[in-house]
Formats: structure tokens, sequence, C-alpha cells
């Protein structure tokens, strides 16, 4: 079963929560982490002194020491391949890569090493190594700073990938991250760095771990499957689309890898009808694979084809030009129109004129 | 605000990290291949004598792989005949607690520090990827993807470092790849953090069929250490006493404190890239000729009888321990691998993912399948005809424990 949780659900406990951003709650978790762990060693450009440039490691170096909040050469093949040395040497790195696009040149020390190195060592060599990536577009950044790359660490074994959306889950899901023992691919949407909500730094609640998604809206008409940035556009579009009498659910990912199948297919097996939505392009990206997952497990629930909402299949556009790329609330709402309400097959579809009631098989 | 949007700025205040720039003069390499046998220098007969036994052994380690491959027990091998001085230089000079990072030309290395060869194989016979278990014996996987392996090694020493160790790490390169931006990456970062980490670089004059000038225009790959601000060293590589040495007094230095060196070693690769590979259509046979007659086994044994440290009953007995060696790996490569198939989703993550757990039900599924099937008809066939497959179709079909390729 999934799990429901709103965005500012409240969790019963007694410490004082107050509006909390998700940098904050990030810079938080590293602190933790940081004071539980001393093998916890964060690496990384401009994050020492000056606290990243969107000051997620604010004050961790003055705190405790350059050794442990280290401003690296600026070299990212360099950084992630030290990292893992140092992970070999039972270290825990935590590598911050300054944004999506310039981590690209730590691809093969990712790709070959990292991701490789306990399967070929027969599990005598884990990386337990977190890569922060801030992503995604919608912050009006020039060319190089809003990729959405999930994709080219999705398709790479031995990888996991994690995107927070809420600000409990930053704190939660990084906590997860740097005490896996895999390399985790820790993707920050930069565009909900600044997004706040009630949250308590003294008593974090608790969220649900690494592998599993989260339906953060009940519905019954159709399923929207999305994370990171593009949750906030998907409850956005469920809410605006109770006026068209549609009552949409919003399935949170949380970790692209390991996938939840089993959250996503109890849900579209109720609603019969989904719709994948990001940022990064549509062609060969996480939609496709999702997609295809779903038909294999929920064929014959399934009203109409998965539809996908993502990104043209350009190259990031120039900051003037990036709405028309961005999946919106209208584009998502032209697409649960196209989910075929004709057919009236389904459980609990609204359109169910002789329909029976109740979801599930 | 930019230096250009304050003019004069930069006259007035320097930045703050602007330093006086260092005397490049100490960090300098040699003007030619630093070498000791066949020098009036002293040197340590139990040393040159356990060279002479490790480069004996790794020439017969390097002719047994060879032949192994030509028999279709190794998948391929990059042999590194002519190359073993500075390969078992490198296995013997390190320190118990210290880390060796090879690549795949450096199975010797690992086998002069002491691995079992067969398990050194294990990436090139292709049973699995790393045979050792790099934590137990302190050498990380043979690295394929050029210069990769070196930023590992900075980042260990980097860690050993931090945790007050005196671990020294010496990581293994090529001429060619000396060209990657990880080479490069890695002596900047060993230089900036002041890493106890070694640099050897084995310059045999190849990457594969591309010589050295192809490569690059330094006056030396040692020279390269200058502008990182590292000391380099240039040593003659078929010289094992020279090499032991250089290597040596680089590694202390890095255990004291002094940071990273970066060691040429001039060699060459006396057989062609791997098995694979046709050295004729890119070099001469005067050349390897030429370097024949700089043989290091015939170095070594020339100082050893001159010191009057070799007869031919000492030569018999490195010469038999060497053979002892060979006949071991060929009676254990003969031998057919254990595999497991389902391993394969053992080690992808700490706790396999659920879509593991599925591809691995239903590997093991046809695994089922095809042993049942195999037993059926070794039972009389019956079973499979019954299922319309004429008898004999299970050939070829893979059990584990069967061959490997
Ligand atoms: C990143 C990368 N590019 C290309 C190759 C293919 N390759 C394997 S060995 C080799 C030549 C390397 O030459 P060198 O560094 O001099 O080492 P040697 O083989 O002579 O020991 C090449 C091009 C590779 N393994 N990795
Ligand atoms: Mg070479």
């Amino acid at each position: 079963m999934s799990t429901v949780e709103t965005i500012s659900a409240a969790d019963g406990t007694t410490a004082a929560r107050k509006p909390v951003t998700m940098a904050q709650a990030l810079n938080q978790a590293l602190r933790d982490a940081m004071l539980e762990d001393p093998t916890v060693h964060l690496m990384g450009e401009d994050i020492g002194t000056l606290g990243g440039v969107f000051r997620v490691t604010d004050g961790l170096a003055a705190e405790f020491g350059e050794d442990r909040c280290t401003d690296t050469p600026l070299a990212e093949a360099g950084i992630l391949g030290s990292a893992i040395g140092m992970a070999m040497y039972g270290l825990r790195p935590v590598v911050e890569m300054q944004f999506d696009a310039f981590a690209y040149p730590s691809f093969e020390q990712l790709v070959s090493h990292a991701a490789r190195m306990r399967n070929r060592t027969r599990g005598a060599l884990p990386m337990p190594i977190t890569v922060r990536v801030p992503y995604g577009g919608g912050i009006g950044g020039v060319e190089h700073h809003s990729d959405s790359s999930e994709a080219y660490y999705m398709a790479t074994p031995g990888l996991q990938v994690v995107t927070p959306a809420t600000v409990a889950d930053a704190y939660g899901l990084l906590r997860a991250a740097i005490v896996a023992e895999d390399p985790v691919i820790f993707m920050e949407p930069k565009r909900l760095y600044w997004g706040k909500a009630d949250w308590s730094s003294a008593e974090p609640e608790r969220v649900p771990p690494i592998g599993r998604a989260v339906v953060r809206r009940r519905g019954a008409s159709a399923t929207l499957i999305t994370y990171g940035p593009s949750v906030p556009v998907c409850m956005a579009a469920a809410e605006a689309a109770r006026a068209e009498g549609w009552d949409l659910e919003v399935v949170d990912l949380r970790s692209l890898v390991p996938f939840d199948d089993v959250t996503v297919a109890e849900s579209v097996r109720r609603t019969g009808r989904a719709v994948v939505v990001h940022e990064s392009a549509g062609f060969g990206g996480p939609g496709g694979e999702i997609a295809a997952r779903i038909t294999e497990r929920c064929f014959h629930h399934l009203e109409a084809p998965v539809l996908r909402v993502t990104g043209f299949d350009i190259p990031y556009p120039p900051p003037m030009l990036e709405s028309h790329h961005l999946p919106g609330v209208e584009r998502v709402l032209d697409a649960v129109g196209r989910l075929q309400w004709e057919s009236d097959w389904t459980a609990s579809g609204v359109s169910s004129a002789g329909g029976f009631e109740g979801g599930g098989e | 605000m930019t230096v250009l949007e304050q003019p004069g700025a930069y006259h007035l205040a320097p930045p703050p990290a602007w330093r006086p720039r260092l005397d490049p003069a100490p960090l300098l390499p040699d003007g030619e291949p630093y070498h000791l046998l066949g020098t009036e220098a002293d040197l340590d007969p139990e040393l040159l004598s356990r060279l002479h036994a490790g480069v004996v052994r790794g020439r017969r380690f390097n002719e047994q792989a060879t032949a192994l491959t030509k028999q279709g027990r190794l998948a391929v091998y990059p042999s590194s005949t002519g190359q073993e001085a500075a390969e078992v230089a490198a296995g013997l000079v390190l320190a118990e607690q210290d880390w060796l990072f090879p690549s795949y030309r450096d199975t010797l290395a690992a086998v002069a520090r002491g691995l079992d060869p067969v398990e050194v194989l294990s990436l090139l016979r292709g049973d699995w990827h790393s045979g050792y278990d790099p934590r137990a014996t302190r050498v990380a996987p043979l690295s394929t993807p050029l210069a990769t392996q070196l930023p590992h090694a900075v980042g260990l020493a980097h860690a050993a470092r931090l945790r007050g160790d005196d671990t020294v790490a010496l990581a293994m390169v090529g001429d060619g790849g000396t060209s990657e931006g990880d080479f490069h990456e890695a002596l900047n970062f060993a230089a900036v953090w002041q890493s106890p980490v070694v640099f050897l670089v084995q310059n045999n004059g190849f990457a594969i069929s591309v010589p050295l000038a192809k490569q690059t225009a330094a006056p030396s790959l040692a020279h390269k250490a200058v502008g990182y601000g590292m000391p380099g060293r240039l040593v003659d590589g078929n010289d094992a006493a020279a090499t032991h040495q250089v290597l040596g007094e680089a590694i202390e230095r890095a255990r004291e404190g002094g940071g990273p060196t970066l060691v040429e070693a001039v060699t060459y690769r006396m057989e062609a890239h791997t098995n694979a590979d046709d050295a004729s259509r890119y070099r001469s046979s005067e050349e390897v000729e030429h370097w024949r007659a700089h043989d290091p086994i015939a170095l070594l044994e020339r100082e050893l009888r001159a010191l009057g440290r070799l007869d031919e009953h000492t030569v018999e007995a490195v010469r038999a321990d060497a053979e002892d060696m060979a006949a071991g790996m060929r009676d254990r490569m003969n031998a057919d691998p254990v595999l497991c198939p389902t391993e394969l989703f053992e080690h992808v993550y700490d706790q396999r993912t659920p879509q593991l757990r599925e591809q691995s039900a239903l590997l093991r599924a046809e695994l089922a399948a095809d042993e049942e099937l195999a037993a059926e008809t070794a039972a009389g066939g019956t079973g499979a005809e019954r299922a319309g497959v004429p008898s004999g179709a299970d050939e070829g079909v893979r059990r584990p424990g069967s061959e490997t390729r």
C-alpha cells in the first residue's frame, strides 16, 4: 500500500515547526550527517568559505573545518575520482556538483567506476558516495545551468537516483542517501531550493525510504506520475482539474532508481489512466521507461494509452524562452483531456455512467 | 566587482592567493634516465637477488599468460614482456600498508606484490572483473579506462593522510595515458593536497600503435610534474635497481609528508599491445632488437655475476621457482572456473532492487529449464523429443561450471 502524504501534512510532532526552505533543510541534513559520522566528507567547488553557490553548505567549513568541507580544484572528474579513492579507504564522501551541466566531466568516473566498483569487486569495495546535483530549469539560468540530466544517471546500473520535491524529503532523503552503501545521485530541483514549508529541524519528520514513491494527492480519475520540480506543477494541475470534473491522483516518485513499481501500478490500476510528467526531454527520457512499466503491469486496467508531458526534444532553451519548454499546468491538463474519457470502463473514472464503485483490482 | 571594473586595483592589491613564483629547478628531472646497473654504485646484493628472482618469474608469468591466451584460456593478454623491471620494482617497493593502483598492463606488479596469479588474471580470463579483494591485498582492481585509476590513488592517499595513517599510494599509468584529462586532474589534486601518492608512468614508447611523439610535445613526461609543483624523476625503467631506488625515495618522501612525485620509467614493450595486435604495422624489428640488447634480466644478471652473487646453481633455482609458478598457473587455468550466473545480480547494489530480484528469478528459471532439458536428453531424449526439440539441440547450452567461452 502506498502512503498518503500531502506536502503540508502535519506529522504530530510537538517540536516547533517554522517555515524552512529546501536549501536550509539540505544544509541541516549535511550538518547532522557530519555530526553523526566523522567519515562524512564534503567536497566540491566553492562549498567552503562561500557555502556553495546555492548556500547549501553554508557554515559547514567553519563548523567542521576545511578537511571535512573542502573547496577542491575545479575539476569534476578529479573530484569524483578522488571521492572514489576516499570511499575505498572507508570515508563517506558527499560531492557537490555546482550545476547539472557541470557534472558531465565526471561522467566517466561515475559510469566506469563509482557505479561498477561494488560489482567488479564482488562487494569488497562498496561506494558509499552521494553526488548532489542541482538540476532543472525555471530559474532563468543561461545556457548550461538548467539541464535535467536524470535520464543519463538512470541508464547506469549501480547508481541510485533520488530527487526530493518537499522540504521534509530534502532532509530525509539526503540523510538516507548519505548512509546508503551505494552511490546515490541526489538531484536537487533548483527551482524548489527557496520554496518553504513548516518543518522542525529539531524533530525532522520521518519520510519513507529511498525506493518508495508517495501519493501526494489521492484521486480517482487519473494518476499524474512525476518527481522533483514537476511535483508542484502536478499538484497545481490537480487543483485546477477539479473545475473540469477530474479528480487527479499525484504520485511523487522521489526515487527514480530503485523504481517503485508497486505504488505506481497500484495507483494506475485504481484510476485506469496515467500521465507521466517531467522536465527532461521526452525522447529517451524517464517517461518512456515509466510508461512501458505501467503498460507491462496495468494493461488490462488502462482506459487510455499512458501519455507523457515532458520537455521538448531540444537543447535546454535560453531563459527568455524556457516557459514554452517547461511542462506547465495547461499542458498537463491538455494531456489529461486526451485520456479517452468517452470510454467508461474504469472502476472509478468520473465518466463511468454504469461503472461500479471501489478501487483496486 | 571584477578586476576590469576596478582599473588599477590589480596593481594596488594583488589577488589574495597570489604567491611568489616557486623555483622550478629542484622539481626538474635529470636530462638522462637515471640508472644504476653497470655503474660504480654500491648496490645491495640482497635486493638485487630479490629483483632478479622477481623479473625472471615475471618473464615466465608473461610467457605463460600469453600461451594460455593462445589456447583460449584468457580472453586477451596485454603482456609486460620487456617491462618486468619496472613492474617488479613497483610490486616490491611498497610497504605493507601501502596501496598499488595498477592498469590493465600491470598484472605483474600485482603478482610481484604477492597476489595469486590466477586471481590477478580474472579480468583477462573473464570469469569476473576483479578476482582479488582490493581491501585485503591493498591492490586496486586493474583499471582499463586510461588514467582513471590515478584520481582514485589520490583520493585514497588523501583519506589516509586525513586519518593520520602513514599509507602511500603508488599509481601506474602508460605514456599514452598521460594525455588523458584524469592524469592532469590527478596530478593537480595530489599537488594541491600534498597527498602521499607516487605516479609511475611506464613510457614503453607506444600507446597501441601511436608513438610518444604524437602524444606529447613535452621535453619528457617527467617534466609534466613541474607544472603541478611536484618533482619529476626520469629513470631507466629496464634497470630494476634504479627504478626501485627512485620509487623508494619518492615513496618515503611522500610518507614523510613531502607530497607527490611523478616518476617516468623509460622502457619498451617487446610484444604487441595485446595478443590481438599486430605490431609489425607500426614498428620495425630493428627497433625491437635494439631494445633486446637492453633486457632487464640480462642487466641484472650481469651485475649479479660481477658481484659474484650469481652462479649456475642460483640461476637454476630461480628458474625452477618460475617454472613452478607457471606450472601452477597452467594447472589452475586449464580447469574450468566455477561460474554462478545468478551472482550477476548480487553485487550491483547493497540490496537487490525489486527489478533485479525479478530478473534474477528469470535467469534462474532459464537455467533450471536448461538443466532439465539436459537431464532429460541424457536420460534418453524423450522429454526433449516430446517437446518437439530434436535431440542434440542442447549442445552449446551453457551450464554453471561449464566452459568459459
Ligand atoms: C579512456 C580510454 N580510451 C581508450 C582506451 C583503449 N586503449 C586501451 S590501451 C590503449 C593504449 C594505452 O597506451 P599507454 O597508456 O601508453 O599504455 P600501454 O598500453 O602502452 O601500457 C588504448 C588507446 C582505453 N582503454 N581507455
Ligand atoms: Mg605505452
